[in-house]
């Protein structure tokens, strides 16, 4: 609903964190991790723009919650762990 | 207490008189002595503020944004290019609605590599919803930067304030300045308390996301505030008139335009020069006037409209060019005018760019232009003043 301007602040302020915003939600193709070929070099985390790889033991876990499968760690990964597949296939 | 300095130390005086919480600055000819003197206030304890050196204007504005935001009275100086590395944040500063002072030295944009006065760097930034205030002289800029604050920070208005200087003719030029004691100022200027800021245990999203359906309605408040600033110069101006005995002319000062015919625009400091050539006209009986565009935003187009409704002819003098059309403030003189009942002949003359002299003799022959255009109707619209190859009559 469009607010007046009179019942808006001068530049917009927001009380919520943007984590509110499932960015997971836009993700076409999904990351998938193949933990026994995993080497735990980390760069997958190190690469991962938007900060949705939490490292458990070294080794990768997907937050499909804010991951947006951009499939920049399964680039990246030099022991070609990670393969990205179409949402809704597997 | 009354001490002879420059025009960039009138700017360093009015910022620390104004108790400037935050300094962040790049330095830049012929900006750098504001900063250095800034500097020397601060390292001496005679001014209670941080001083930030930052690695380019960008980064000086950007600092100047988050800590307005948190609640500080900041200010920061540039010039030309600097001023033009800025642009980007000039936007955010105004559509954050935080009102940052700031001095720009009007100087000319490269290339042609220039250091000396022009405003095309202070015209540039016209759409970036900043007051921009044309300053004739030292002791106005100190009274312009301390008028600023208080115009800026009051509730209706929330914008962000540019005092222009030019280039050597002011900012390296020795004059006698006023300095007010400081118990006037802070009661004519209070601390700076903004109803929103950021606030340590309370986490919010400043300048967040709006969707097609809110953003204009935030647009449309700036321009209400741009709108109430016109108005609060206005009123800010009569106050510091009361209180330290001297004003500067409102938005568009009238230099002997009552009887005048034929009527100068200008801006910045050649509206000194042009003051002489038209006591010196007006001696000789030719019906001559000045009205020194003070503000270029907001912009005094009522005042305009009614000097354009009492005069025959109009000349601009525009110290810049907007290429594809003519000078911006004649585009903009012309617009106001004509919105009037009685359209007088209205004449652009480029002149000064890049730091060339305007002499008496250069004001003298644009009015008789004028006159003979107004005259005869006039055959061209934009004259390039003093440009060689010209024909006789502009070199």
């Amino acid at each position: 609903m469009t607010k007046s301007f009179e019942e808006i602040p001068l530049t917009p302020i927001s009380d919520t964190p943007s984590t509110v915003n499932l960015t997971g939600l836009w993700r076409a193709f999904r990351p998938i991790v193949d933990k026994a070929k995993c080497k735990k070099c980390t760069i997958c985390w190190k690469f991962c723009p938007d900060v949705a790889i939490v490292l458990v033991d070294g080794v990768p876990e997907i937050d499909l919650n804010y991951c947006k499968g951009c499939g920049i760690c399964s680039f990246e990964c030099p022991s070609k762990c990670i393969v990205m597949v179409k949402e809704g296939t597997e | 207490m009354r001490k002879v300095m420059t025009g960039n130390y009138a700017s360093a005086y009015g910022a620390k008189l104004a108790r400037a919480e935050v300094i962040a600055a790049y330095p830049i000819t012929p900006q750098t002595s504001i900063v250095e003197k800034l500097a020397d206030f601060v390292s001496t304890g005679e001014l209670k503020a941080k001083f930030i050196p930052v690695e380019s204007e960008h980064s000086a504005m950007a600092a100047c944004i988050a800590a307005q935001t948190a609640g500080a009275r900041t200010y920061t100086a540039t010039s030309s290019h600097g001023l033009t590395l800025m642009h980007e944040v000039l936007m955010w500063a105004s559509g954050a609605r935080l009102p940052i002072v700031m001095t720009n030295v009007s100087r000319a944009m490269a290339p042609p590599w220039s250091v000396w006065v022009d405003h095309m760097d202070s015209v540039a930034q016209r759409d970036t919803g900043w007051l921009e205030f044309f300053c004739q002289s030292n002791q106005e800029v100190l009274d312009t930067i301390i008028m600023a604050y208080k115009v800026c920070e009051s509730k209706g208005v929330m914008l962000p304030a540019m005092i222009i200087e030019d280039a050597f003719i002011l900012s390296h030029t020795s004059e006698p300045v006023d300095l007010p004691d400081q118990d006037m100022v802070d009661a004519f200027l209070p601390a700076y308390a903004p109803e929103l800021k950021i606030e340590v245990g309370k986490a919010r999203g400043f300048g967040s996301l709006v969707r097609p359906d809110q953003y204009m309605e935030f647009r449309y408040k700036a321009m209400l505030a741009m709108r109430e600033a016109h108005d609060r110069f206005l009123r800010v101006e009569k106050e510091f008139k009361q209180v330290f005995g001297r004003e500067h002319g409102g938005l568009l000062e009238l230099y002997r335009c009552d009887d005048a015919e034929f009527v100068l625009i200008a801006a910045g400091s050649v509206a000194g020069t042009a003051k002489d050539v038209v006591d010196s006209l007006k001696a000789k009986g030719f019906p001559v006037g000045l009205a020194r565009l003070r503000a270029f935003r907001p912009f005094p187009h009522e005042e305009i409209r009614a000097l354009a409704g009492k005069v025959a002819g109009i000349a601009v003098l525009d110290r810049s060019y907007t290429f594809g059309a003519a000078g911006a403030m004649f585009t903009e003189v012309k617009a106001s005018a004509y919105s009037g009942q009685k359209k007088p002949v209205i004449k652009d003359y480029i002149a000064g760019l890049g730091g060339r002299d305007i002499t008496p003799k250069t004001i003298e022959r644009i009015f008789e232009d004028i006159q003979i255009a107004t005259k005869r109707g006039e055959e061209t619209e934009v004259e390039w003043v003093d440009v060689a190859g010209l024909p006789r009559r502009w070199h």
